[in-house]
């Protein structure tokens, strides 16, 4: 999915600047541990979570992660925004709960990572 | 010749942990390294700096990065493992409440750090502090 569809379709407001070249994720992941966040080997997907905070940063930093989701009307610090956007990495608000979110993108042809 | 880089961490500062793993990111990647290669390290090393931060009193991070190699020595004083098999058990924390709220504290840092690279070595003294040890080679 395109990021622009993806926004669209999970009502999302970006938190960020988006890329000036709308790009194709392949794979999704869900969760609000970022210990197990930082043990995937697929790089470059999307991550929905409950999290908002600046450690969510930093991981989706180190794991290669290019969007995050804050689920449920979660946002995004000036602190978060500021980090994300030295590493190019794309912050996206939906009002959404992880499960309605998942679920959309799942049947619009996001991959599930596992 | 190595590129040494040095960087200090805090008990408890969990906004600053990330620092060191982010900037050895950037040096890794000005040298062209795989980045699959630097993910293994990035995410070791920001593994290491949640452990001081969550588990330690003060500690510094120190890599040195190599033409083949890079090596990474996080030392900190703090309690010390008492049993250091058991924490590398998967599963096994004595992470608190509020580093659990984070993300963090689920008992996978240091069987990740082993994951992703070549040799680790923890020394620990209880009572004194821990130093874990850990390269890889990306030639
Ligand atoms: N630097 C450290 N100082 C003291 N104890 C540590 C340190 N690193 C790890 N530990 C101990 O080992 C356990 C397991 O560490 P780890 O696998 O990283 O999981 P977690 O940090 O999620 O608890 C910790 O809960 C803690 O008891
Ligand atoms: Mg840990």
């Amino acid at each position: 999915m395109k990021i622009n569809e993806i926004i669209e379709k999970i009502n999302a407001r970006a938190a960020t600047s988006l890329p000036e070249e709308d790009f194709e994720l392949e794979k999704a992941f869900s969760s609000d541990l970022m210990s197990d966040v930082l043990t995937l080997e697929e790089e470059n997907i999307l991550l929905i979570t409950g999290l908002a905070n600046v450690q969510l940063i930093r991981t989706a930093e180190m794991a290669n992660i290019d969007v995050v989701v804050l689920a449920r009307g979660k946002k995004a610090s000036p602190e978060m925004v500021e980090l994300a956007s030295e590493n190019g990495l794309v912050i996206l608000e939906t009002p959404f709960s992880i499960y309605k979110t998942s679920g959309i993108l799942y049947s619009n042809g996001l991959k599930p990572v596992y | 010749m190595a590129i040494e880089l040095n960087f200090t961490i805090e008990g408890g500062d969990f906004s600053n942990a990330g620092k060191a793993s982010s900037k050895i990111k950037k040096v890794l990647k000005q040298l062209n390294i795989e980045a699959k290669i630097i993910k293994k390290i990035v995410v070791a090393v920001y593994e290491a700096e949640v452990n001081v931060a969550a588990h330690a009193y003060s500690g510094n991070v120190k890599a040195l990065v190599g033409e083949n190699d890079v090596v990474v020595m996080v030392s900190d004083s703090g309690p010390g493992i008492e049993n250091v098999e058991l924490a590398m058990k998967e599963g096994y924390s004595t992470a608190s409440k509020e580093v659990r709220e984070m993300g963090f504290g689920a008992g996978m840092g240091l069987a990740n750090i082993k994951r992703n690279t070549d040799e680790l070595k923890i020394e620990t003294k209880v009572g004194e502090g821990t130093t874990v040890t850990f390269s890889l080679n990306y030639s």
